[in-house]
């Protein structure tokens, strides 16, 4: 596929380096000759430097025969617009643009449709980020949750703790535990660096990151599994009050206790006057005062989220160590997210949730959700069979049947309304679903190949 | 002329007031009752000095300015209770001292309903007709004017209610210009007192008493016709309907206007004011029921009917009574009269210190107990889901110093009038709210109150009916210089 990105930063980087290994021709547009360059040195693409709006740019990037463009530039208007001059002079089939900016996105209907603003997929970095931090406080000890089947079936990664009735115990001793509750865990990442397939017969051990697909319902038995679950957070804390801040806030302050604090007075009025049930607080989250001041000890969720990560991971380590129970933070900078240590118990990366969701429209295939995890080594998708016994590799087999690379495992199957948890026994069918973990990313083309219609289909 | 815009529209107001006269006169006619010379009088003495006023500045046409909207709302109730006192001086059945008069005058125009009159039942239909209507002129000074020209002035934190005001208060503007907001409130008030006399006929009142009680319920006034005032009914629906209508009077007529124009009654439960207005009226309710049961005043449904109708009376200053509360355990005529300090909602005809203000100063106060808990957070004083002003938080609050100021001085004024304690506090909390009734010596009229305290009387129930501020500019040096 001919892709053009726009923008080098850190999304559009390492978006064009998830493509790039994919067999994809992968243009770059940017302004800095010397992002351009950096990272032309690193992946096997091809540079444009201009600005990304201009006809003229995006013609020497090949857009006429482009099959997609994803505008990821700082800007929103550029993003915009350089979708609307695609469309207009390149008739690019597929427009993919970055709007960060809320007051685009609350009349996003009328405005991106073809006789306006021709862009036909948003991605809305901080719309994303809030939702995630959202279902991470929904449900306590887990490390990531991710919809699948808009959110019926979710993927859940919680780390084994000593005490879970399951942790020192093989797998296949959960259904004695649970016979109600249908679960397949699809991958466990040892301490160590091991990757695990896992079997019937695998025994977690404490400290494993445990990824295990389930219906929502379910979710919460399962995690009591794996560790004494934590009670239902109630008391929430925000430091920044930025656009994640405050909107996390406003979703939250029906359920929970929502502290927000703010630097700047003016935002905190503002905040004040949007808010309805929040505290809102003048001060900075690196105020070891304030934050006893406003019962730290007893907080359940200390979340960072300024657009400094140095301050952000500095006020998770001291909240947490004033006595806060967990500490979410967002964390830009890929390369802080490996300092992480015990004091911070999530970080977020922006970039990682944003990539995810632009995975999903550049992937072959007919493919309804990926989540890109463990910073782009492994990869959930929601891949849907078509054709049928004769055309298909999948459709009419079964699932023990189907001839997936080892790294592969199939979570859940969804079919019309039904839920259900991925046995050897299950046939596929057409229209189905498939949820499948990926603990190795490389295998994505064999997955891709695996449920392409083939020739007799068409 | 610096005031001539305002001599000229109380010129004008003096010329329709003068026409509230010809009702009682030609029923003074038609019954015979001999005292229409007393109505005559008044038209005409009315008429002229409207006439007067209006004569020399019939031609100056400009804005009001402020000054004008001050000396417009005073003069309303000053000049035209000096007015309305000449037919009740002049009836011979009454035998009344100018002082005496006046007091009434000015009591049904502010619709306070302290009556200075004994032996209601037996005075001809001309004089009563005439004290119920000077209660719903009243009642309609304060809708039109206080609703257009009050918020224009901005005392005591109303420039909330500002017509010019922006954003979601859009709604508050009625319709968009002064004149039409006043039409469509004169409106509402023309339909409630139709609702209200019709609801009192069915109830079993006559024609006539339906049509009196009707105009001074809808004007929050409390004149009534006999001397046991509702106490006179004993049929419980009259009281029901009169419970029911004191209520709708003493929400803010601009709800009325926007459920009336929406079709739809969750506008009340929508506006703040009117929630925490009708709150305390039904946890009064109750206490006063409890207390009724436990001591057992009445039996239970005396308890209940009386209870329930005594609250709302007091509460929204209307000033009915059934019962003679002030021979209730101490505590419950107490806490009616602290109630009368809130009186009704904005906008409505009710007196008091207004619902509202009451609300910020009870929101402000929580928000201090916020802040204290948490002294870093910036905690913002909502109303309707938006941010009050600073400045009308201390105009509220400033309001409420004067008026609880003013109250004192009054109160003191009239202990040396050597009117006993309770008595005096009593009579200053019922004239300054525009409630009427007190305990004590005032509990059912005002007759045996001297005459200089009948003046201090007056003085408090114009103070209370003009926001204190108003009449106090008055009195300022600035005021009056160039």
């Amino acid at each position: 596929m001919k892709i053009i990105i726009l923008g080098a930063g850190q999304v559009g980087g390492t978006l064009a380096e998830h493509l790039a290994d994919e067999q994809n021709d992968i243009t770059v547009v940017d302004e800095q000759a010397a992002t351009l360059k950096r990272l032309q040195e690193r992946l096997d693409i091809r540079t444009v430097l201009g600005n990304g709006a201009h006809p003229s740019t995006l013609m020497n990037a090949g857009a006429e025969d482009a099959d997609m463009l994803v505008a990821v530039t700082d800007s929103d208007e550029i993003n915009m617009l350089a979708c609307s001059v695609a469309f207009t002079l390149y008739r690019t089939p597929t427009k993919i643009s970055r709007v960060r900016s809320s007051d685009y996105l609350t009349q996003h209907q009328a405005l991106f449709a073809s006789g306006a603003i021709p862009v036909d997929v948003i991605i809305g970095p901080e719309q994303l980020v809030t939702s995630n931090i959202e279902q991470l406080i929904a449900n306590p000890g887990a490390l990531q949750v991710l919809d699948f089947a808009e959110g019926r079936i979710q993927l859940v990664a919680v780390k084994a703790v000593n005490g879970g009735p399951i942790v020192g115990r093989e797998l296949q001793e959960i259904r004695e535990h649970m016979p109600k509750v249908d679960t397949r865990v699809a991958a466990i990442f040892r301490t160590g660096g091991d990757t695990i397939i896992p079997e019937g017969a695998t025994v977690v051990e404490p400290d494993d990151e445990v990824f295990f697909i389930a219906a929502r319902e379910h979710i919460r038995a399962v995690t009591s599994e794996l560790r004494q679950v934590d009670k239902p957070y109630r008391r929430i804390m925000i430091a920044g009050g930025g656009n994640i801040g405050a909107n996390l806030a406003q979703r939250l302050e029906k359920h929970y206790q929502v502290k927000v604090i703010e630097r700047s007075y003016d935002r905190c009025r503002q905040l004040s006057d949007m808010l309805e049930g929040s505290i809102v607080l003048h001060g900075s989250g690196n105020e070891p005062l304030l934050l006893q001041q406003e019962n730290i000890e007893n907080t359940d969720v200390f979340c960072a989220l300024t657009d400094n990560d140095e301050s952000n991971i500095m006020m998770s380590m001291l909240a947490k160590r004033l006595g806060a129970k967990k500490a979410i933070t967002l964390i830009t900078n890929a390369a802080y997210a490996d300092l992480i240590g015990e004091e911070i118990d999530i970080a977020i990366s922006p970039q990682q949730i944003t990539i995810s969701s632009l995975l999903m429209h550049v992937r072959r295939g007919d493919i309804s959700a990926v989540h890109s995890l463990r910073r782009g080594a492994a990869e959930a998708i929601e891949v849907t069979a078509h054709g049928d016994a004769s055309s298909s590799k999948v459709v009419g087999r079964r699932l023990d049947e189907l001839s997936l690379p080892s790294s592969v495992t199939v979570g859940a199957i969804l079919r019309g309304e039904e839920v259900l948890i991925a046995h050897g026994h299950i046939v596929i069918e057409a229209n189905d679903h498939v949820i499948l973990f990926l603990t190795d990313r490389a295998q994505i083309s064999a997955v891709e190949k695996l449920f392409a219609v083939g020739f007799g289909f068409i | 002329m610096q005031f001539a815009m305002a001599f000229k529209i109380i010129g004008v107001l003096l010329i329709l007031f003068s026409t509230a006269m010809l009702p009682s006169l030609f029923m003074s006619l038609i019954t015979g009752d001999a005292i229409e010379s007393a109505f005559a009088t008044g038209f005409a003495a009315t008429l002229l000095a409207g006439v007067l006023l209006w004569l020399p500045t019939r031609n100056i046409s400009r804005d009001l300015n402020i000054r004008d909207g001050f000396l417009v709302t005073a003069l309303f109730w000053v000049v035209l209770g000096l007015f309305g006192a000449i037919p009740l001086w002049l009836t011979p059945q009454l035998a009344m001292s100018p002082a005496g008069a006046i007091f009434e005058s000015i009591s049904g125009l502010t619709t306070t309903g302290a009556t200075v009159i004994t032996g209601l039942d037996n005075l001809p239909q001309s004089i009563l007709l005439y004290r119920q209507l000077l209660q719903w002129l009243g009642g309609i000074g304060i809708v039109v004017l206080a609703v257009a020209i009050l918020p224009m002035l901005g005392i005591g934190g109303m420039q909330l209610y500002r017509a010019e005001s922006a954003g979601p208060s859009k709604d508050k503007k009625l319709t968009p210009r002064i004149t039409s907001t006043a039409k469509a409130l004169f409106g509402i008030y023309l339909l409630l007192t139709l609702a209200c006399a019709a609801s009192y006929f069915i109830a079993g009142m006559s024609v006539f008493d339906a049509l009196c009680h009707a105009f001074s319920t809808v004007a929050i006034g409390g004149f009534s016709t006999h001397d046991a005032s509702l106490g006179y009914y004993e049929q419980n629906p009259v009281l029901l309907v009169s419970s029911i209508f004191m209520v709708l009077s003493a929400l803010n007529f601009g709800l009325h206007f926007l459920a009336l124009q929406r079709r739809n009654i969750r506008v009340y439960a929508q506006d703040s004011e009117a929630a925490f207005f009708m709150t305390v009226i039904a946890l009064a309710t109750v206490v006063v029921w409890c207390l009724l049961l436990t001591t057992e005043t009445l039996n239970l449904e005396d308890s209940l009917i009386h209870g329930l109708f005594q609250t709302i009376s007091i509460a929204t200053t209307t000033g009915f009574t059934t019962q003679d509360f002030s021979v209730w355990p101490l505590f419950l005529p107490v806490l009616l009269l602290m109630l009368s300090f809130m009186g009704g909602c904005v906008g409505s005809t009710g007196g008091g210190m207004k619902a509202m203000r009451i609300l910020l100063i009870f929101r402000q106060g929580m928000r201090e107990l916020r802040q204290l808990l948490h002294p870093n957070a910036v905690i913002p004083l909502k109303l309707d889901a938006r941010r009050v002003q600073t400045e009308v938080i201390s105009a509220v609050w400033s309001f409420f110093a004067v008026y609880m100021f003013c109250f004192v001085l009054i109160w003191l004024a009239l202990l040396a009038t050597e009117l006993d304690f309770i008595s005096a506090f009593s009579a200053v909390v019922a004239t300054m709210n525009n409630l009427g009734p007190g305990l004590g010596e005032v509990a059912n009229h005002y007759a045996t109150v001297s005459e200089p305290g009948k003046a201090i009387l007056c003085l408090a129930m114009l103070m209370g009916r003009l926001e204190v501020f108003t009449l106090l500019v008055l009195l300022t040096p600035a005021f009056w210089r160039h």
